[in-house]
């Protein structure tokens, strides 16, 4: 330890300002996220489910945050005999880009 | 119809109890007719911290059954008697806690006090979101240091999402109350500084209760800081996040201690 060093101030709390600050805007994204997905999962099960008969399983909701805009992905299976309408192929699949 | 207020933090020994019995006193010292609840189901503390653990008969399990009346559990306090407070159980589990009976309980409270204070357990399982279920405004406790701040984070997300008023599409009212609060080392850049919190935090600031010698001897001697030794740092700032809490607009300053000669030449520091 040199002189400078036994003078100095020791500042630690701005450091913990920024590791909190890091650390709960991804931890914030990630709960926020977790919670939108399963309503979002919940709610539009409920709507198929009004018209088909389908697994819980059967729809998967994906959500990839980007940059300038977030990519929602649902991907919905409708089994073969629940629905003339949809023959093939039996996987109905669809992208909607939201803001951010 | 009085208002249902939650202290709680996430993180345990933040101050939680402490400051349930100094807010609770001081609204009570105000004329405001009081309740205290202890929610911490086999770890109860709020009766020592109020001094009344040998008057426990009956608890909010007891009454939450049906096995006991409010009136019988009630505890009213030696000092003032518009301060009463309802114990939790020492011995039985924290499942044996309903949703329905902790509604019931609460809403009866609610029509005889003017506040009902809910002493939240640390965690943020079911003990802790019993606790904040019919809160209308909540008091987050927290330490300037950064386990107690993620924390509250994370309490304040959940009082967001989980409560009955977040349930209705409501707002509750949030705020915060920095504890342990030493001015001296946040100058020196050695703890986090109020502003810090608040930035990251971002609800409003209740009050800030600095680090005190004052805190630890009046739970020794089981009575609320702000009966205590009124006069106290802690004490004052206790008394003014109270008026604030009734909407009174009072400025924040950090209370500081009264120290003797030797203390002011020496300087006083908590390690």
């Amino acid at each position: 330890m040199n002189l400078f060093e036994l003078f100095r101030k020791k500042s630690t709390a701005p450091v913990a300002r920024d590791r909190l600050q890091v650390l709960l805007a991804h931890e914030r994204s990630v709960i926020g996220k977790s919670d939108l997905l399963a309503t979002l999962q919940e709610e539009i099960l409920a709507v198929i489910a009004r018209h088909i008969t389908i697994d819980r399983d059967a729809v998967q909701i994906k959500l990839d945050r980007g940059a300038s805009f977030s990519t929602l992905e649902i991907d919905v299976e409708v089994p073969l005999d629940a629905t003339k309408l949809v023959r093939s192929p039996n996987k109905a699949k669809s992208g909607v880009a939201a803001p951010a | 119809m009085g208002k249902v207020l939650v202290v709680t933090s996430g993180k345990g020994g933040v101050g939680k109890t402490t400051s349930t019995a100094a807010l609770g006193a001081a609204l009570a010292r105000g004329g405001e007719n009081v309740v205290v609840i202890d929610f911490d189901v086999g770890l109860r503390n709020l009766d020592l911290v109020m001094g009344a653990e040998r008057r426990v008969v009956f608890d909010l399990i007891n009454v939450v059954q049906g096995d006991a009346k409010l009136a019988q559990a009630l505890i009213r306090d030696k000092r003032i008697d518009t301060l009463s407070l309802l114990p939790a159980s020492q011995t039985r589990d924290k499942d044996a806690l309903t949703v329905e009976g902790v509604d019931k309980v609460i809403a009866e409270l609610r029509e005889k006090f003017d506040w009902v204070i809910c002493d939240s357990p640390a965690g943020i399982e079911r003990g802790a979101l019993l606790a904040m279920r019919n809160a209308d405004l909540a008091v987050v406790v927290t330490n300037p240091e950064v386990s107690s701040v993620r924390d509250s984070d994370r309490i304040i997300g959940m009082l967001d999402a989980r409560t009955l008023r977040a349930e209705k599409g409501e707002k509750i009212d949030k705020h915060l109350l920095v504890t342990r609060y030493d001015a001296g080392r946040a100058a020196r850049n050695e703890m986090l500084k109020v502003e810090d919190v608040l930035e990251i935090l971002s609800i409003p600031l209740l009050g800030i209760i600095p680090e005190s010698e004052e805190v630890l001897k009046a739970s020794n001697i089981g009575s609320p800081v702000t009966l205590n030794n009124p006069t106290s740092a802690p004490a004052r700032a206790y008394f003014d996040a109270a008026r604030r809490l009734k909407g009174e607009t009072v400025d924040v300053v950090i209370p500081l201690e009264r120290t003797g000669l030797i203390g002011r030449l020496f300087g006083r520091r908590v390690a």
